[in-house]
């Protein structure tokens, strides 16, 4: 099984943007980059939801909004890894609809569930699959990174990076 | 002109993000694309030919399907199309 890597502070975004939208149905997209296994999520971009008609069932994200997002993320050296909505009032798996219309192949759906206006479940499923008409969902595993880890592994490898370039130039 | 990949197209496109391409309009530059990289070919279009309904097309920030000679407009170096599959879904009725 894949694996959605991502901080706390993103994981708890994601929900509580599904909750403000609550009873409609939120969505946005994840940037990051690919990892062994999976995608590391680096940003969770909240987008509007265009089907005002149908807000509490659908969702749908302008693909101008999408052309800015992905070039953002090019910019910043980041890709679209997926995308996330939410689904008030119901199970956070994926319907007959969320498969139909996905067409990522290879990124991430998040789906959380709002029961009441309450973040509850949040899934994520990889859009897998060669092509538009084998396309399939397969669960993904979601790894929350506790921050304070994060960091420290960060200022680890910089160190590590450091003592390196050190040894090199003695 | 300069074409932007997006995501799922990447692996068809030698893992790139975006690919040059000498084109005069939108149509050439799409050849252009199709031609070095066969693969996306099926990714981009319906067996007739046609650009698949899910497939967006932005010229600049142009959407292809509203401009008024849409695949025949002409494109310069400078102009960039951007490939975006449509993203949408919702719970069942």
């Amino acid at each position: 099984m894949s694996t959605l890597f991502l901080s706390r502070t993103l994981y708890e975004a994601i929900r509580a943007h599904g909750e403000e939208t609550y009873p409609h149905e939120c969505c946005g997209a994840l940037l990051g980059q690919p990892v062994a296994g999976g995608w590391r999520v680096i940003e969770a971009v909240r987008a509007g939801n265009t089907r005002t008609d149908s807000a509490h069932n659908r969702y749908q994200i302008a693909p101008l909004e999408l052309v800015h997002i992905e070039r953002n993320a090019r910019q910043q050296g980041s890709e679209i890894a997926g995308f996330y909505h939410s689904h008030p009032d119901h199970p956070a798996q994926w319907s007959t609809t969320d498969l139909a219309e996905a067409h990522w192949l290879g990124c991430a759906y998040v789906i959380t569930a709002v029961a009441k206006g309450r973040a509850a479940d949040t899934n994520s499923f990889l859009l897998t699959g060669q092509s538009e008409e084998e396309k399939r969902f397969e669960p993904q595993t979601i790894a929350i990174e506790d921050e304070t880890l994060m960091q420290a592994s960060d200022v680890l490898e910089t160190e590590q990076d450091e003592i390196h370039t050190r040894h090199r130039t003695q | 002109m300069t074409i932007f990949i997006p995501t799922p197209l990447r692996p068809y496109a030698e893992g790139r993000d975006s690919i040059e391409v000498p084109a005069s309009t939108i149509a050439e530059a799409l050849d252009a694309l199709t031609n070095s990289h066969p693969e996306l070919r099926r990714h981009l279009f319906t067996a007739e030919g046609k650009v698949r309904a899910f497939v967006n097309l932005y010229f600049n920030d142009e959407d292809v399907r509203y401009l008024p000679e849409k695949e025949r407009t002409a494109a310069s170096a400078t102009d960039t199309l951007s490939i975006i599959p449509s993203i949408a879904g919702g719970l069942p009725d």
